[in-house]
C-alpha cells in the first residue's frame, strides 16, 4: 500500500499571519534543512523498518520548529473561527480544516490534516554517537539497544522484588496475599505497538521472550510495587456491547409492548415491527412468510435470533423488505429481529447475542469488477499462444 | 404390496371408525385407516403423488378427519336429490390439503354406494398433451386420445359393479363398421374405449352423457359423485396449440366441453365435489387461492351459485396430530425433532402448512 500523504497545514501558516494558503510553499521553508521531503504518516500497522530508515531525515531543531509553527497556525485558526485560541482542541481543529477545505476525496487520509508534528512526523532515533565516533548507549552494538535495555530493566526490577520479598521472608512478614495488580480489561502491547514505542525492529521471538519476562514479573507476589512499569506496557480493551444502543420499549393503545428494528445485507433492506402479543404470525410485505420465502434456508436465517432466545411463540412480526435477492433479504430481515428484540432482553442476554454474531451487521458486498479480468477473481482464459 | 393386518391400539391421534360415514365432530384431527381392500379401488389415480409415496413408505394409508371434509359429507347426507345438483368448491392456500378433503369425500361416496366419477386433475387435459385429434364428431373440437384412454382404465377400476347394471339409452355410432346398441351395459361402451384409443374421447363424452340422464331416474337410481381435482383449468387458457401454431381454447377440447356440461347444473341426482388447485394451473400466480382469482370470470359465472368450503392450514390439534403420527411412524428419526423445543422448530419453519410440514419431515 503506497504510503499516504498528509498535508499538514499548520505549517503553511506563516508567523505573519498571512492568510495565504499555498500548498506548494512547503520547500521555501525548508530548504534550509533537508531538500528531499516526504511527508509520510506511518501508523502503527505500517511494517516500516523504522531503524533502518537511516540517519535521521528531521533533526532534533526541525521538529522543535514544526512543533512552534504548529501552535501558533492553531492560535491563528482559532482566531479565524471566531474560537477562544486557548480552548482549542484537536477535535475543534479537525472540524474547522473540514470546514474550511472541504474536500470530496474518499480516501479520509487522502484530506487536508493538521495536526501536532509529534503524530505526523515519524518517530526518529537521534544519531546515536558523539563527535568521536563512539556510541551513547553501552549496548549499542548488539543492535537492538532499546529492546535489549528494556530487557535489562524489567530483570533489574524482578531481581528487586525478590530481595524485597526475602527480606520480608527474613523478618516474617512474607504473606502470599499480597496486593496483586489487576489485569483485567487490559492486554500486552502487541508487537507492532512495542515496536512503535522502542523505534527499532524486533523479531517475533524477542517479543515472545518479553512477554515471557513480563509475565515472570507478574508472577510474585509482591509485585504491585512495580504497578506503574507493567502498566506501560498494556492497554485497555474496550467493552463491545456497550456500544449497542438499546432503545426503550413503546406501548400502542391497547398496552401491548412493541419495538421496531432495521437492518441491511447487501443492498437489501428491512424492516421489523415486533409486538409482544404471542402467536407467533409473520407477514412480510403482506403476505404470509411461508409464501413469500419458499426456500427453507430463508426460513431458518428467520428463525434463527427467535430460537437462540427461546421466544419462539412469543412474538407477532410485520416485517417490510426491498432491494437485493431472497438470501440477503433473509439476512437483512435477521438482523432486524435481532436489533428488534434487543429492547425486550436484559444486559446478558444482549451480550450473548453479539457473541453470536446477530447483532454484527455483515460488511460482504459484491467485489468489483477490475480491468484485464473477466469478473472480480476469473481471469480471461490463458491461450498459450 | 401386502398390506398387513395389525391389532389396532388405542392412540391418540388414531380413530378406529374407518368408515366415513360414521365419523363425527369428535373424531376430529384423528388419523383413520383406508382399509387396503378400498384402496385400490377407490383411489386408483385421485391422490396426489406425495401420498401415496408416503402410503408406500409407511404400509398404510392413514387420512386425517378434518373439518371442510366433515362439513362436505354432512352436506352430502342431509342433500336433497331430487332438486338440481349443488356444487362445493374447495378452496384454499397452496398445500392446506384440499386434495386429500377430496379424496376422503370420494371415499365416503363410494362407501355409500354412489358412482364416483374422479377427475385427477383437470389441468393435466389442458396441458402437455403430445396428440391433438381433430374430432371425428364435431368439425372444431380436438380430441386427446391418450388421456381419455387413462381415464377411462381407471373408471372402470374404480366402478367396476355399475358397469354391468347401467344400460344405455340411446344407440351410438363410432364409425361406418361400430356402433354400440341400446340396452347395453355400459361396461362394453368403456371397454370399447379403452381399445379403440381413437375415439376413446367420443366413448367419455357418451359416458357422460348417459350418467347425467340416468342419475336422478326413480328405477334403479344410483346417485352421482363427480369429483374434479383442480376445476379452474377448465376456464382458463392451455399451452396445447393448433398446427398453425394458434392457441388452442378450452372449450374446443372434447373432453373439456363434456365435462363442462357435467359441472352445469341442470341434471338431478348426485352432487359435484371440485378443488380449485394453484399448482398445477396456468398463468395463474402462486399468490392465488380464491375462487374468483382462480376461476376468472367466465368459471365463476359456470360455478355460481355453488357452496365454497375454506380448507385452512393445520389447527394446534391437528398439527399435534400429524406430529405424533410420524412419531409414531418413526418417520421422524432426528432425535431433536422429538423433542419440545424441535416441535416448536418444526411449527414455527412450517407455519402450520400441512405439505411444507410433510416435506421439512422428510428429511429429519
Amino acid at each position: 500500500m503506497a504510503a499516504s500523504s498528509g498535508r499538514t497545514v499548520g505549517s503553511f501558516l506563516w508567523k505573519c499571519g498571512n492568510f495565504c494558503f499555498n500548498f506548494n510553499t512547503v520547500s521555501s521553508n525548508l530548504t534550509r534543512q533537508v531538500l528531499s521531503r516526504q511527508l509520510c504518516v506511518s501508523a502503527v500497522f505500517h511494517r516500516k523498518n523504522l531503524a533502518a530508515a537511516g540517519p535521521e531525515k528531521f533533526s532534533e531543531e526541525f521538529i522543535k520548529k514544526q512543533v512552534e509553527e504548529f501552535n501558533i497556525g492553531k492560535r491563528h485558526l482559532a482566531n479565524m473561527m471566531g474560537e477562544d485560541p486557548e480552548t482549542f482542541t484537536q477535535g475543534d481543529i479537525d472540524r474547522s480544516i473540514a470546514y474550511l477545505f472541504p474536500s470530496g476525496l474518499f480516501d479520509n487520509k487522502a484530506k487536508p490534516l493538521m495536526k501536532h508534528p509529534d503524530e505526523v512526523f515519524p518517530k526518529q532515533r537521534a544519531v546515536q554517537w558523539g563527535a568521536d565516533g563512539r556510541p551513547f548507549h553501552f549496548l549499542f552494538y548488539t543492535g537492538k539497544q532499546s529492546y535489549y535495555s528494556l530487557m535489562h530493566d524489567t530483570f533489574t526490577k524482578a531481581l528487586a522484588v525478590e530481595k524485597h520479598q526475602d527480606r520480608l521472608r527474613g523478618k516474617g512478614l512474607f504473606t502470599q496475599d499480597a496486593k496483586q495488580i489487576s489485569l483485567v480489561g487490559s492486554r500486552w502491547l502487541l508487537k507492532e505497538e512495542l515496536e512503535e514505542l522502542l523505534v527499532e525492529t524486533i523479531s517475533d521471538h524477542d517479543y515472545a521472550r518479553f512477554i515471557q519476562l513480563m509475565e515472570r514479573l507478574l508472577s510474585l507476589p509482591y509485585c504491585s510495587a512495580e504497578e506503574d512499569f507493567v502498566q506501560r506496557y498494556r492497554r485497555q480493551l474496550e467493552i463491545q456491547s456497550s456500544k449497542q444502543q438499546v432503545q426503550p420499549l413503546q406501548y400502542d393503545q391497547h398496552g401491548v409492548a412493541y419495538s421496531t428494528g432495521d437492518g441491511r445485507r447487501k443492498t437489501a433492506t428491512g424492516t421489523v415491527l415486533l409486538r409482544d402479543s404471542g402467536s407467533g404470525s409473520i407477514s412480510i410485505n403482506g403476505t404470509n412468510y411461508v409464501h413469500y420465502f419458499p426456500v427453507l434456508q430463508d426460513r431458518e436465517q428467520l428463525m434463527f435470533p427467535l430460537h437462540f432466545m427461546g421466544v419462539l411463540g412469543r412474538f407477532d412480526m410485520q416485517c417490510s423488505v426491498s432491494g437485493g435477492g431472497h438470501s440477503s433479504q433473509a439476512g437483512a430481515l435477521r438482523l432486524a429481529i435481532s436489533r428488534a428484540m434487543l429492547s425486550f432482553l436484559s444486559e446478558g442476554q444482549v451480550e450473548t447475542m453479539r457473541q453470536a454474531g446477530l447483532l454484527t451487521p455483515d460488511p460482504r458486498i459484491k467485489e468489483r469488477k477490475k480491468p484485464g479480468q473477466e469478473g472480480a477473481r476469473r481471469k480471461f482464459t490463458w491461450k498459450k499462444r | 404390496m401386502e398390506l398387513e393386518t395389525r391389532p389396532e391400539t388405542f392412540s391418540i391421534f388414531r380413530t378406529q371408525e374407518n368408515d366415513p360415514a360414521c365419523q363425527s365432530e369428535q373424531h376430529l384431527g384423528q388419523y383413520y385407516t383406508v382399509p387396503p381392500s378400498h384402496f385400490h379401488t377407490v383411489f386408483p389415480h385421485g391422490l396426489p403423488p406425495r401420498y401415496q409415496q408416503q402410503v408406500k413408505t409407511f404400509n398404510e394409508g392413514c387420512v386425517m378427519v378434518r373439518q371442510p371434509a366433515l362439513e362436505l359429507i354432512s352436506h352430502l347426507k342431509r342433500a336433497d336429490y331430487s332438486k338440481p345438483t349443488l356444487r362445493y368448491l374447495l378452496y384454499g392456500v397452496k398445500g392446506s390439503g384440499k386434495t386429500m378433503s377430496l379424496c376422503h369425500t370420494v371415499h365416503y361416496c363410494s362407501t355409500q354406494g354412489w358412482l364416483v366419477l374422479h377427475i385427477p386433475d383437470a389441468h393435466l387435459w389442458v396441458k402437455n398433451c403430445k396428440e391433438l385429434l381433430p374430432s371425428s364428431y364435431h368439425a372444431s373440437r380436438f380430441d386427446q386420445p391418450i388421456q381419455a384412454s387413462n381415464w377411462l382404465r381407471n373408471f372402470r377400476t374404480t366402478n367396476e359393479h355399475f358397469l354391468s347394471k347401467i344400460k344405455l339409452r340411446q344407440r351410438y355410432v363410432w364409425t361406418k363398421r361400430e356402433s354400440t346398441e341400446e340396452g347395453r351395459p355400459l361396461g362394453e361402451l368403456v371397454d370399447m374405449g379403452v381399445s379403440r384409443v381413437k375415439s376413446s374421447s367420443d366413448v367419455v363424452g357418451a359416458v357422460l352423457k348417459e350418467l347425467r340422464l340416468q342419475a336422478g331416474g326413480t328405477e334403479g337410481g344410483f346417485r352421482l359423485a363427480v369429483a374434479v381435482d383442480g376445476v379452474n383449468g377448465l376456464w382458463g387458457r392451455t399451452t396445447l396449440k393448433k398446427e398453425d401454431k394458434s392457441p388452442v381454447a378450452p372449450e374446443e377440447l372434447t373432453l373439456v366441453h363434456n365435462l363442462r356440461k357435467m359441472i352445469n347444473n341442470d341434471w338431478c341426482g348426485g352432487a359435484v365435489i371440485a378443488t380449485l388447485s394453484q399448482t398445477g394451473s396456468l398463468y395463474a400466480p402462486s399468490s392465488a387461492y380464491l375462487p374468483q382469482e382462480l376461476l376468472g370470470e367466465e368459471g365463476f359465472d359456470s360455478m355460481d351459485p355453488f357452496v365454497p368450503v375454506p380448507v385452512s392450514l393445520y389447527s394446534e390439534k391437528e398439527f399435534e396430530s400429524c406430529y405424533l403420527y410420524y412419531l409414531d411412524r418413526h418417520w421422524l428419526q432426528h432425535s431433536h425433532s422429538q423433542t419440545e423445543e424441535g416441535k416448536k422448530e418444526m411449527i414455527f419453519l412450517s407455519n402450520r402448512n400441512p405439505s411444507v410440514l410433510e416435506r421439512l419431515c422428510a428429511f429429519l
